[in-house]
């Protein structure tokens, strides 16, 4: 079978050629440290403010010094948290998330319950949303930080962040947001949001790996995580990944510039999809958000059938898709996500996530259902769990 | 993540599928996980396991697991059935990641809880 197709886009993609051709001079032709005095070093820094200066401007930052570059998506979440909670500590010592937050947070989290934090981790309604109400009845007089993710990873459920953010500035509270699915599938406004910091990725969005940024709005304090140098005005030591830096800021501006084109075409193959699905398969749940959610990515429940044996059939068949987010393959514990969601555990290991990109095509979706239909008949024919047995 | 045996054992189970006429059912069932493996075995009158078959939910790992069970207790006196461990199971697949370990487990305890059904229904037309 030579017919390939990616279906992991909220894992990871492939860098576009644009943002390649963005980078490529930087690795020989203008070489230079960004925090050299010299030419070589100025010639960097200028592509480093660049990046920055079009981060800023696809986010709405005041200021272009409130974006700090960071090795990707899991350091800005790590630094948000434990920055902001160390640099308030002498406030209070609570903090407010959620169950469905990426492993970055949630573990970020644990570790300053080690330190004498305490967190409350909010629980979320069947498709996957913070409840606001639930965020005000959390909030306490040391309540220092409020961190809930813009879009979750698994179900692309899309929370009210705005919402959640006004609230945590009604008591005075620090809102950061975990955004890395969310930057380029809808605007993102810091100001309009009132986001305080805010973690991205680039990676998601045909960048290169191993770069993010941190967004943290002028006034908010925040503690280093990586000290050892001068490097972004003395927040985070470590020679500046020019390259990566410029392509980094060179898919967040085009994400954000062709927001309601890709949007449209991802739409409409998303409801070809489970439009195409729902006709061939059946015992099929969606979760996650029904409308409240992004066009990217559709998980679905195929009762009956394993999700990790359904993966490595369609693997086979030269379809790439994952069960719940790919740095917990190697876990035997059902996704927290969806058992958050009110899954059995039977359910949530029935579930296979799909995250479409800029390149997939009807005719490809037609291919995806087909093999998809095939396989989940073959794993349902030698299923220890029955049509008469479902709950 | 998997070796070619239980990719082989995954993709082309031999002993998949009910068996009709089985006299000893075994299922055991991960809690953490959800896995699922049902063990059906057909047991004759001198109480040699004649036919052995699986119908499994669970990663590709189980789905192996759960058919080499079935090869090593075919053609085994129901008492010796007791004595296949999960360690031969995972030897005969040539090793399993440590986070799969516990799907050889699984085949055992199916395999046990078998036996024990056997046994079960034995008393009772006694």
């Amino acid at each position: 079978m030579s017919r390939k197709i990616y279906l992991d886009n909220a894992s990871t993609t492939f860098v576009s050629g644009e943002v390649l051709s963005e980078m490529l001079p930087c690795f020989n032709a203008l070489y230079g440290n960004s925090n050299s005095l010299h030419s070589y070093g100025r010639d960097a820094q200028a592509i480093v403010d660049r990046a920055r200066d079009r981060i800023a401007h696809a986010i709405n930052a005041k200021k272009s010094n409130e974006i700090y570059f960071t090795s990707g998506g899991t350091e800005a979440d790590n630094w948000a948290i434990k920055g902001i909670a160390h640099a308030y500590a002498s406030k209070g010592k609570h903090i407010i998330t959620s169950s469905i937050e990426h492993h970055a947070v949630l573990d970020s989290c644990k570790a300053l319950e080690k330190e004498g934090f305490e967190v409350t981790y909010l629980p979320v309604d069947k498709y996957g949303l913070v409840s606001v109400a639930d965020v005000i009845h959390a909030i306490r007089k040391d309540t220092i930080l409020v961190s809930i993710m813009a879009v979750n990873n698994e179900v692309g459920t899309i929370q009210n962040i705005k919402a959640i953010a006004k609230t945590a500035h009604d008591y005075g509270v620090i809102f950061h947001t975990d955004a890395v699915q969310a930057v380029g599938a809808f605007k993102i406004d810091v100001q309009d949001m009132e986001i305080d910091a805010l973690s991205m990725s680039a990676h998601k969005i045909y960048g290169p790996k191993g770069i993010g940024a941190l967004y943290v709005k002028d006034g908010i304090l925040i503690e280093n995580l990586l000290d050892g140098g001068t490097q972004e005005r003395g927040k985070r030591g470590g020679t500046v990944n020019v390259p990566s830096v410029a392509g980094l800021g060179k898919a967040v501006e085009i994400a954000c510039r062709d927001i309601s084109i890709n949007q449209q075409k991802l739409k409409a193959i998303r409801d070809y999809f489970i439009k195409s699905v729902n006709e061939k398969i059946e015992y099929v749940h969606i979760n996650g958000h029904p409308q409240q959610k992004i066009n990217g990515t559709v998980n679905m429940t195929f009762e009956m059938a394993e999700g990790e044996s359904l993966l490595m059939l369609l693997d086979l068949d030269g379809i790439a898709v994952s069960t719940a987010s790919a740095c917990m393959s190697n876990a035997v514990t059902p996704s927290h996500v969806l058992k958050a969601m009110g899954l059995s555990d039977e359910l949530a290991q029935s579930s296979i996530r799909f995250s479409f990109g800029k390149n997939i095509s009807k005719n490809d979706i037609d291919y995806v259902v087909e093999m998809l239909a095939k396989n989940v008949a073959r794993l349902r024919s030698i299923s220890a769990l029955t049509k008469a047995g479902r709950k | 993540m998997y070796n070619q045996t239980v990719m082989t054992k995954f993709l082309r189970p031999e002993n998949a599928g009910a068996l009709r006429g089985a006299n000893a059912v075994g299922k055991a069932g991960n809690s953490s996980c959800g896995d699922v493996i049902k063990l059906y075995l057909l047991v004759d009158e001198e109480g040699v396991v004649e036919e052995a078959k699986f119908k499994t939910f669970g990663c590709p790992a189980a789905i192996a697991c759960s058919d080499v069970a079935c090869d090593l207790v075919r053609g085994l006196k129901i008492d010796e059935a007791l004595d296949v461990s999960s360690r031969e199971i995972f030897d005969e697949l040539g090793g399993l990641e440590d986070s799969r370990v516990y799907c050889s487990v699984l085949a055992e305890d199916a395999i046990k809880l078998a036996v024990e059904n056997y046994y079960k229904k034995k008393g009772k037309e006694d």
